[in-house]
């Protein structure tokens, strides 16, 4: 979801130690950093949880785009503080996973390269202020799927992270409904400028799941080791059946003729979202990808003098105490 | 050399006269910056009335493959709990 097809790592070890590790997670206790872990659980973990954070932080640049642009000063208050959460979300999860013995500079080098990913969905442009309603309560409701059950996960330091995350994280869905609620009940311009918003935001919203899990090889893995929890099918069932009431209360249509409750299964029935147009945005090739990327890059070299001249500052400092001890 | 923030771990005390309590890590140059990022990361929701920071590297933890017998000695001392003992009831409340 923030983390989409995370590929998990084949694992060559000593099969008694292999059981007693499965045996410990079945019983549902958490493992911590410094116990002993097989390395395809590490390697697996350290992709999911930078992949996880990566998104957090460029996450914040589709909605920092209308900071300044708000309609009104309490809306630019709100929105700035939901963007500064999702940068405290990143360094929740950054530290997660440099418990795994990755640093930091290392897995931000990896997401500059292009070695490490972030979830598709903030390869989409916010073209106006309903989008900023549409992704707080889409794309924000569809992390909370994933991630209030990431709650239960095996590493304990994850775990954490996510419970802190989730106590914040539904602020942020309920202030874009707000958003979507305000705009809906206003002029028939403002009420289509959601619609629009709604009907663009849809289906990537969808892919945040992930392909179906009968494509997806990974999953069995990381569900026996509880990195992952649930299926990116039943997670995205559960989105979509607790979505269409709240667009049925805004007034606002759902971009899919085929959507019609089925009694039997007791949930929706809908439209996949195009596929080839996911694996084309994962490779790079989405509307803001570049754009995504070249704002990284260059937080990152323009506050290279900041970084280091802080450092410097620091070690005078210490120096200086040093010597007048 | 490299210019990566020395990482450092954050306790915060809440509101209600508690004790500072490990609440996770960040990086920062200094300790006084340690103590400004923790506010902005930790305590955005008024989460606390006080914030230590100490270096991750000056924290010496207990092996996790020795937990066994480290904890041992407490294990065996069933008598250390009240409830191991059987009081008369006619004594009433102790």
């Amino acid at each position: 979801m923030y983390a989409q097809m995370v590929k998990s790592e084949a694992t060559n070890e000593d099969p008694e130690k292999l059981a007693a590790f499965q045996a410990r997670i079945d019983a549902g206790e958490k493992i911590e950093p410094k116990e002993w872990m097989p390395e395809g659980y590490r390697k697996t973990l350290i992709r999911q949880i930078g992949q996880h954070a990566h998104s957090e932080i460029v996450g914040q640049l589709p909605e920092g785009n209308w900071i300044t642009r708000a309609p009104t000063l309490e809306r630019m208050a709100i929105l700035l503080a939901k963007v500064q959460d999702e940068a405290g979300h990143g360094l929740y999860l950054y530290c997660a996973a440099e418990t795994l013995g990755v640093s930091r500079d290392e897995l931000t080098e990896a997401l500059l390269s292009g070695k490490m990913k972030y979830s598709s969905i903030f390869n989409y442009p916010t073209l106006n202020w309903a989008d900023i309603g549409a992704v707080g309560w889409l794309v924000d409701g569809a992390a909370i799927m994933n991630q209030v059950p990431l709650q239960r996960t095996s590493f304990g330091p994850y775990s954490r992270a996510m419970i802190r995350i989730c106590k914040e994280e539904s602020f942020h869905q309920r202030q874009g409904y707000d958003i979507m609620m305000k705009m809906a009940q206003g002029t028939p311009e403002q009420k289509a400028m959601a619609q629009d918003a709604l009907n663009r935001f849809w289906y990537p919203s969808l892919m945040m799941f992930g392909p179906s899990d009968k494509d997806s090889v990974h999953s069995a893995q990381s569900m026996a080791w509880k990195i992952k929890i649930n299926t990116n099918d039943e997670l995205r069932q559960k989105f979509v059946d607790q979505t269409v009431p709240q667009a049925e209360y805004l007034g606002l249509t759902i971009p899919d003729p085929e959507l019609r409750w089925n009694e039997e299964k007791g949930g929706y029935d809908f439209s996949e979202p195009d596929w080839s147009e996911f694996f084309e945005v994962i490779k790079g090739n989405g509307p803001c990808n570049a754009e995504r990327m070249e704002a990284r890059q260059k937080a990152w070299d323009d506050g290279a003098w900041f970084r280091e001249g802080l450092m410097a500052h620091a070690r005078k400092r210490a120096a200086a105490k040093v010597a007048a001890e | 050399m490299s210019s990566e923030w020395p990482l450092w771990e954050i306790f915060i005390r809440g509101q209600h006269g508690l004790n500072h309590r490990h609440v996770g890590s960040l990086h920062a140059p200094d300790a006084e910056m340690a103590v400004k990022h923790a506010r902005d990361v930790y305590t955005r929701r008024n989460e606390g009335v006080s914030i230590w920071v100490v270096p991750s590297a000056a924290i010496t933890a207990s092996s996790p493959s020795e937990k066994g017998p480290l904890f041992e000695p407490s294990n065996s001392k069933v008598y250390r709990p009240p409830t191991f003992f059987d009081i008369p009831e006619e004594v009433g409340k102790m």
